[in-house]
């Protein structure tokens, strides 16, 4: 890229900087927004914690959606990859470093997922923190012995991937039998419904982000 | 100095090595530096979102963000490289 | 300058350079860390303006949540599209003139 465009480049990227910084700061006047609304109607959600409530009730649909664009994500990265082949994945049980981390953290991980999962009804987490920790301990046996892929039968593994999405829709189509609108859960209910979509999200989201490691180290589908 | 100043100083610093660390990722020459600098930024990221009193926010842009982001950047940059090893070994 | 007025102004700071990085660069792997760094500079932005309130706003960082999880995602389908394009042409960018006939 020669001198002049490079030039004519910085000088659009500033006055773009500028024009989305004024922008921003004509926005940042101090107001009332939704937070107060959000509180006021805590009590009608079943969690105590709100950005969960937000999550997975009132903006619920969402969350919804982006279960489905996970698994969308690791459908296209498989169909990117070829057949498995199971003879040269290689391991690295000779690294005692990568052994005792292994052997340690796996099972602290998924405690702690499992603590996230329970105390983002009330405290910070729910099922995305959860969920990412799951993922973080599925890398660490991917990293110590990629055969471990293997390990999961086919149909157990799918079943797992859509299990996140197919309990969310269950949930939200469900309670329309009851009369109530889509995603319309009924208050007494609430909280442990919440709880039971979180449960079924965070096994999926910890599989799904796995998955879609397994399917950029190795350019392969299992 | 007030605590207020302080802790606007602080702010500061950290928008600053922000910004830095988000150019070092994109232009440094080696592609894991960059990558190394990526996950430094996502890290400090976190720590941005907690000073915002985000911490939902902030736990998952320290595990998915800065962690699950980095080590797939960082599995497909060994690809990569390991696919232009055996082109040149050709 | 408040806090909310400096986080976004890095914000857009970010978005800038993210969208620099995103024109100017030609190797494809630089240009997924732009767009993480773009995406970045955005939450920031939403984060920060959602502070403006007395009373903390909480769907600004449903958004966000969201907003991390999509990103992740969208990266790893771009970085398997970009090893395939490796794998099928040798090349790790998109210059489709005389550079690469010339070499």
């Amino acid at each position: 890229m020669n001198r002049i465009s490079s030039v004519v480049l910085l000088l659009l990227l500033a006055s773009l900087a500028l024009i989305l910084g004024l922008a921003v700061i004509s926005l940042a006047q101090p107001s009332s927004g939704i937070g107060q609304l959000v509180n006021m109607q805590m009590s009608n959600s079943g969690v105590d914690h709100p950005v969960t409530a937000v999550l997975l009730n009132f903006r619920g649909y969402d969350t919804l959606l982006e279960m489905a664009v996970l698994l969308l994500a690791v459908i296209a990265v498989w169909s990117l990859g070829s057949r498995s082949s199971p003879q040269q994945t290689p391991s690295n049980h000779s690294n005692p470093i990568l052994l005792a981390l292994f052997r340690m953290l796996t099972p602290l991980m998924i405690v702690v997922a499992g603590y996230l999962l329970w105390v983002g009804a009330h405290a910070p987490g729910g099922a995305f923190q959860a969920g990412s920790i799951l993922a973080a301990a599925g890398v660490l046996a991917l990293l110590y012995d990629q055969r471990l892929a293997g390990r999961l039968s086919s149909w157990s593994l799918r079943f797992s991937l859509i299990l996140g999405c197919a309990m969310f829709v269950a949930v939200a189509t469900g309670v329309m039998l009851g009369g109530a609108h889509l995603l319309q859960y009924p208050l007494p209910w609430a909280g442990s419904l919440i709880l039971l979509i979180e449960l079924a999200a965070t096994i999926s989201i910890g599989l799904t982000l796995t998955a879609l490691f397994y399917g950029t180290s190795t350019g392969e589908r299992p | 100095m007030t605590s207020n100043s302080l802790l606007f100083f602080f702010d500061a610093l950290l928008v600053v090595t922000l910004l830095w660390l988000a150019w070092q990722s994109m232009s440094s020459r080696d592609l894991f530096r960059g990558i190394v600098s990526f996950i430094a930024f996502g890290l400090l990221l976190a720590l941005i979102w907690v000073r915002l009193d985000a911490p939902d926010v902030a736990l998952a842009e320290a595990a998915i963000g800065a962690g699950l982001s980095g080590a797939l950047l960082l599995t497909a940059l060994s690809r990569l490289e390991s696919s232009a090893k055996e082109k040149k070994d050709e | 300058m408040s806090q909310e007025i400096l986080y976004a102004l890095a914000g857009v700071g970010l978005f800038v350079l993210g969208l620099h990085g995103l024109i100017v660069y030609a190797h494809l792997l630089r240009k997924i860390l732009a767009l993480n760094i773009m995406g970045s500079g955005v939450f920031l932005v939403l984060i920060a303006l959602g502070r403006r309130s007395a009373v903390a706003d909480p769907v600004p960082d449903a958004m966000v949540i969201t907003g991390i999880v999509v990103t992740v995602s969208a990266t790893a389908l771009a970085l398997v599209l970009l090893l395939r394009l490796k794998e099928m042409t040798g090349h790790t960018d998109l210059e489709q003139n005389d550079r690469h006939h010339e070499q």
